[in-house]
């Protein structure tokens, strides 16, 4: 059945699925309201929660919706305690799809709290967004939602991007990887004859997984970068992954977790065939320089740009604007050496020749 | 409704042939042997090998003869083909299947050819086979065909297989044991090279829709066993710099393939041969007018450069000059694709389509599926919410576009499977959407083809504006529909679930006994009709 995992309570029509809605900011609720309001008629057997007033009992309300507000009620203006606690509140009230109108700072704290646990779906309200939870408008929104409460969309672990701390300091506005959390995710079309879903994601990564373990398993220092196609990738290895960090291996061990670029540079100074390997992270498609910083220039010239070596599902290479892939290592001269095309490992025995910019 | 379409589909609710079965209902009486001839034929069961006779009768359907014919005239009526209505499906190249072509299929000297019988009985069936070849060779500058392959598919897994003869032969197949191709070509370009054992490379688009040079040589390696794509692609866009990809694989020592699935715009204009492709395969059944969309009869035309002959699978139709013989003796023939020549009752309406076109009719069908597309495309642009991708590309579409309504889908959350499924209830059996990989979001693609009356393409159009207003203003109505099709609502998720379908009457029982009587109701619903 490819990759659907329970997003709603049962499998049969009336069941007691529970979305719950979250927005604070004004154009947000707006935007909420707008998506409630294109949901409105098809929400039979669906039971609305809503954090209190602002953060979601007036959108719902403004959208005709009778919701029900779950949680303590906030002060006049709304902080990231008060979404993460309404966020717990919701969870803990059993809904089983949490809808949010913000930008990455509200993605943010709702993966602080839920991890990939309850499944989000963002309502985009206007900022510039990075995290891959959002739907492209908020009427898209309310499809994608329907979708999950019937079933009939898959869930997938989703980037939460927001604004690099650092670089900014630095001067440069970037996003960066903060976490994952869990998402309803259009399946590939499986409407009409000539068009089959190809097999779900988890298949997909599990693909990509033995195939690296079985060309670069043994007798390799393998450096693996964040994202969850590594984190396949570490499963199929043997070896536990963090998340967020890099993490160097070899032959079955972890030489270095969460790795630093100084502990990277002394893997590699052991001598011995050496690949980097990197998945596309958030919806920009970054292989180098969006929370992958220990994978500095330095380190990708001790090791070879040959070394590199880029994995990723088609389903996630379908997501990329024009699947580009991008590279902002901090090295312009690094950048333009990377910058064509390049092969992209997508499961055993296949590939992909992606641009990368 | 008081606006919107006037059409409703055909709905019966119409049994399976097994369920209309009545004990002693009889289709056809066969009549008794002529007593001389029962005499002289004796005991002709008794000479069937004993493993061979059934113990029972086989479980036949007993219907009367008329409702037979009911039974498929309504089936037709409500699949909505291309004998029924408006098809435009993408990639498909839907086309009028002439009927006097039938009569040529259907005559008897050929009908009742017995595929054993021999060669000096089939003399005129395989001049007009061997006839057939040299006319497809000099339409795509080729040097010898095969007509064995059943369908596209099976075509294109006969492309790989003549590659991997090919290098096998030179002792280079474990070196080259890659195979190139693009992610809108037709998937089998992807898929039957890995089943023949090669591993895929699949070049993403640059900004003009196609692969680039650089794309193309950052796959070229030693490892390069060849190039299989489509082109056009199924995006409907040509790749200018096809003849320097054949250089530069043939540089690195493979073979290229062109998967001519997409030819109905290059008949007599453009020949693979020419481009320097090294073999290539057509679909009559879609392309050469043999009927399309019907699960059968099909076949893929795969055309060698002389090279590659040997290698074609067995018999080949030889002729000296005097008789024609079917040549069996080749050794280096891959094994064979299909029993005895392959779907020859195909063959002959391709042939029969091309002998009343002539040279100048082929070219007249490109050029007139061309203007036909270009026609669309432009009343299709003109609609509110539709978007073509790569705008950088600017050279016209070819036979198909692939669109994208991605700007009405963001506006109003109408997805483009939900306008494929009100399509029904303006009489269009639906559009194409993308094969996989899907690149294109909220894609749908059309491709007019060359027998469609202007009225029917302005139809179409004023169909898919019309709906996308609808989304705009009722999204409910398009998002529940279809509400006149045959079937409604149709539930997409049954192909993707096995226990909801059966291709056999016995697996059809067996997976019935296995439902719960709630999934029962839920499945019987949906596809029932009512």
């Amino acid at each position: 059945m490819g990759g659907r995992v329970g997003l709603k309570g049962t499998d049969a029509p009336g069941a007691a699925a529970r979305a719950a809605a979250l927005g604070a900011r004004p154009e947000a609720a707006l935007r909420m309201t707008l998506c409630l309001s294109a949901m409105a008629t098809r929400l039979a057997g669906v039971r609305m929660l809503a954090a209190p007033g602002a953060m979601g009992m007036d959108a719902a309300r403004a959208a005709g919706l009778d919701a029900r507000p779950i949680g303590a009620p906030h002060g006049a203006s709304t902080t990231a305690a008060d979404t993460r606690a309404a966020a717990a509140a919701l969870r803990d009230a059993g809904c089983t799809l949490l809808l949010f109108a913000g930008g990455d700072g509200t993605a943010r704290d709702l993966c602080a709290v839920l991890g990939e646990g309850l499944p989000v779906l963002g309502v985009p309200a206007g900022v510039k967004m990075h995290s891959a939870a959002f739907a492209a408008s908020p009427r898209a929104a309310a499809d994608l939602a329907l979708m999950a409460l019937q079933g009939r969309a898959s869930a997938r672990a989703l980037e939460i991007m927001d604004l690099d701390e650092e670089a900014y300091a630095a001067g440069t506005v970037a996003a960066r990887l903060h976490g994952y959390v869990r998402g309803p995710f259009a399946a590939a079309l499986a409407q009409g004859p000539k068009v089959r879903g190809a097999a779900g994601e988890a298949a997909a990564l599990a693909g990509i997984a033995a195939a690296v373990a079985a060309e670069m398993g043994s007798g390799r220092t393998l450096v693996l970068g964040p994202g969850t196609t590594l984190r396949a990738v570490a499963a199929a290895l043997g070896v536990p992954k963090t998340l967020l960090g890099v993490d160097v291996v070899r032959d079955g061990r972890v030489l270095a977790a969460d790795a630093s670029e100084r502990d990277i540079l002394a893997a590699l100074g052991e001598g011995g065939p050496a690949a980097i390997l990197v998945t596309p992270i958030g919806g920009q498609g970054h292989i180098l320089g969006r929370g992958n910083q220990p994978l500095s220039p330095a380190v990708l010239r001790r090791a070879g740009l040959d070394s590199l070596v880029v994995v990723a599902t088609t389903a996630k290479l379908a997501t990329l604007h024009d699947q580009t892939l991008r590279v902002d290592s901090g090295d312009p001269a690094l950048d333009a050496a990377l910058a064509g095309w390049r092969r992209v490992l997508t499961g055993p025995g296949t590939a992909a020749v992606c641009r990368v910019a | 409704m008081t606006t919107g379409p006037a059409f409703h589909a055909a709905r019966w609710n119409e049994p399976l042939l097994m369920e209309l079965s009545e004990p002693g209902a009889r289709g056809i009486v066969p009549p008794a042997a002529d007593p001389a001839i029962a005499r002289a034929a004796g005991d002709v069961l008794a000479r069937l090998p004993a493993g061979a006779r059934r113990a029972a009768p086989p479980a036949l359907p007993e219907v009367a003869q008329h409702r037979i014919v009911r039974h498929f005239t309504r089936l037709s009526q409500m699949t909505m083909g291309f004998d029924v209505t408006t098809d435009m499906m993408g990639t498909c190249t839907m086309k009028y299947s002439p009927k006097v072509h039938d009569h040529v299929a259907r005559d008897h000297r050929v009908a009742d050819i017995h595929p054993l019988q021999d060669e000096s009985t089939i003399q005129g069936l395989l001049a007009v086979l061997y006839g057939f070849n040299r006319m497809m060779c000099a339409i795509a500058g080729m040097d010898e065909f095969t007509f064995q392959p059943a369908s596209g598919a099976q075509g294109i897994y006969t492309n790989a297989c003549l590659i991997r003869a090919y290098h096998e032969a030179r002792g280079e197949l474990g070196q080259r044991n890659e195979i190139i191709t693009t992610a809108f070509s037709h998937p089998a370009d992807a898929a039957t090279p890995a089943v023949a054992g090669f591993r895929v490379i699949t070049l993403m688009p640059g900004e003009m829709g196609y692969p680039e040079v650089d794309a193309l040589k950052t796959a070229l390696s030693p490892r390069t066993a060849g190039l299989m794509l489509t082109n056009p692609e199924d995006t409907g866009q040509f790749n200018p710099k096809i003849r320097t990809f054949v250089d530069l694989v043939h540089k690195a020592g493979g073979l290229c393939a062109y998967d001519q699935a997409n030819g109905n715009p290059l008949l007599g204009i453009a020949r693979a041969g020419d481009a320097g492709f090294d073999l290539c395969q057509f679909n009559l059944h879609k392309t050469f007018s043999a009927p399309h969309g019907s699960v059968g009869l099909g076949c893929a035309a795969v055309g060698v450069k002389e090279p590659l002959r040997r290698f074609l699978p067995r018999p080949v139709v030889a002729f000296d000059g005097k008789r024609y013989r079917l040549e069996h003796d080749r050794p280096h023939a891959i094994d064979k694709i299909r029993a005895f020549l392959g779907n020859v009752p195909t063959v002959l309406k391709a042939y029969a389509w091309v002998m009343s076109l002539g040279a100048e009719g082929l070219r007249a069908v490109a050029e007139t599926a061309v203007l036909n597309n270009n026609y669309l495309l432009d009343k299709v642009r003109a609609i509110p919410g539709v978007a073509i991708p790569w705008p950088a590309n600017t050279a016209p579409k070819l036979e198909q576009v692939r669109y994208s309504w991605q700007p009405l889908y963001e506006e109003t959350g109408v997805a483009t499977h939900e306008i494929e499924q009100r399509l029904v209830d303006y009489g269009v059996q639906h559009y194409m959407t993308s094969h996989v990989p899907v690149l294109v979001p909220q894609p749908f693609t059309i491709e007019p083809g060359e027998s469609l009356t202007v009225d029917e393409l302005d139809r179409m159009a004023e169909a898919l504006a019309a709906i996308a207003q609808e989304a705009r203003t009722d999204p409910e109505l398009v998002k529940s529909g279809p509400h006149r099709a045959s079937i409604t609502p149709i539930d997409a998720s049954i192909p993707d679930d096995p226990a909801c379908w059966a291709f056999t009457w016995r697996a059809l029982q067996r997976k019935r006994a296995r439902w719960d009587a709630p999934d029962r109701k839920r499945k019987e619903r949906s596809h029932a009709g009512y």
